[in-house]
């Protein structure tokens, strides 16, 4: 089972560089979880120590925003392609 | 430094006028590696606040896969200040992601006067840099309502001490 997973530039350190990496889960958060196994610190990027989503990550299933999807606890499937986007915003 | 074109500035400047009093923001694009901004893509303010912004999620996400398939990248990502002046804000430096990108700050605040200035923001440092905007072509008089100094075809910003 695999699902693509696209890095943002600010975490390819945590890739070795790579623009996309594989992984698998029944939802998001296993495959956060996946991830981390293999790229140390990637999780902690962009799920807070409560356990929730960082507010100034996007991350999409598809085409959808996640955040509509039940956050981490959306189910991805083999074939899904996960973007990672940092939010552009300021004040 | 940071090279732009004046027309895309003068789109950019319009931008922000229009979306007063509320902060404009958008991105212009450019050929992977090659430091040109050439794509101007004003950005809706999903916040339309006049204290923050944030690129709207969907669209964002839309204009970023346009990128990678036309092997371009974020060399501009710009905002506007309505009531502050055009230095990143703390916010702005906490959220700073792109460690690539110039950051163009452009502040509202005064009708007449458009204030324009550019950073690197990496690891939550910011470093001013000098402003060029070639093939300003267009009226000298309207230009300097917004630039400090220039000439008919190149316009170099200093940085300010």
């Amino acid at each position: 089972m695999a699902i693509a997973v696209r890095i943002p530039t600010i975490l390819r350190s945590y890739t070795g560089g790579e623009k996309a990496v594989q992984g698998a889960g029944d939802t998001l958060g296993d495959l956060l979880t996946d991830l981390d196994t293999r790229h140390p610190g990637l999780r902690g990027r962009l799920v807070t120590d409560e356990g929730g989503l960082h507010r100034f990550v996007n991350i999409y299933i598809n085409d959808e925003d996640v955040r509509f999807l039940g956050a981490l606890d959306a189910k991805v499937a083999d074939g899904d392609t996960v973007t990672i986007l940092p939010a552009v915003a300021g004040g | 430094m940071l090279t732009i074109d004046a027309a895309i500035l003068d789109a950019i400047v319009a931008h922000a006028r229009r979306d007063h009093p509320d902060e404009a923001c958008g991105v212009v694009t450019g050929e992977v590696g090659s430091d040109r901004p050439t794509r101007h893509i004003p950005m809706e303010n999903s916040e339309r606040s006049s204290t923050f912004y944030r690129f709207d999620a969907m669209e964002q996400l839309r204009v970023w896969r346009d990128m990678d398939d036309r092997d371009e990248e974020p060399v501009v990502i710009y905002h506007s200040h309505t009531a502050t002046e055009a230095y990143p804000s703390r916010t702005d430096v906490n959220l700073a992601a792109e460690p690539g990108a110039h950051y163009l700050l452009v502040s509202t605040r005064d009708p007449q006067i458009t204030e324009i200035r550019s950073f690197r923001i990496v690891d939550g440092t910011v470093g001013e840099e000098p402003l060029r905007v070639v093939n300003a072509t267009v009226d000298p008089v309207a230009v300097q309502s917004y630039m400090f100094g220039q000439t008919p075809v190149e316009v170099d910003y200093e940085c300010r001490a």
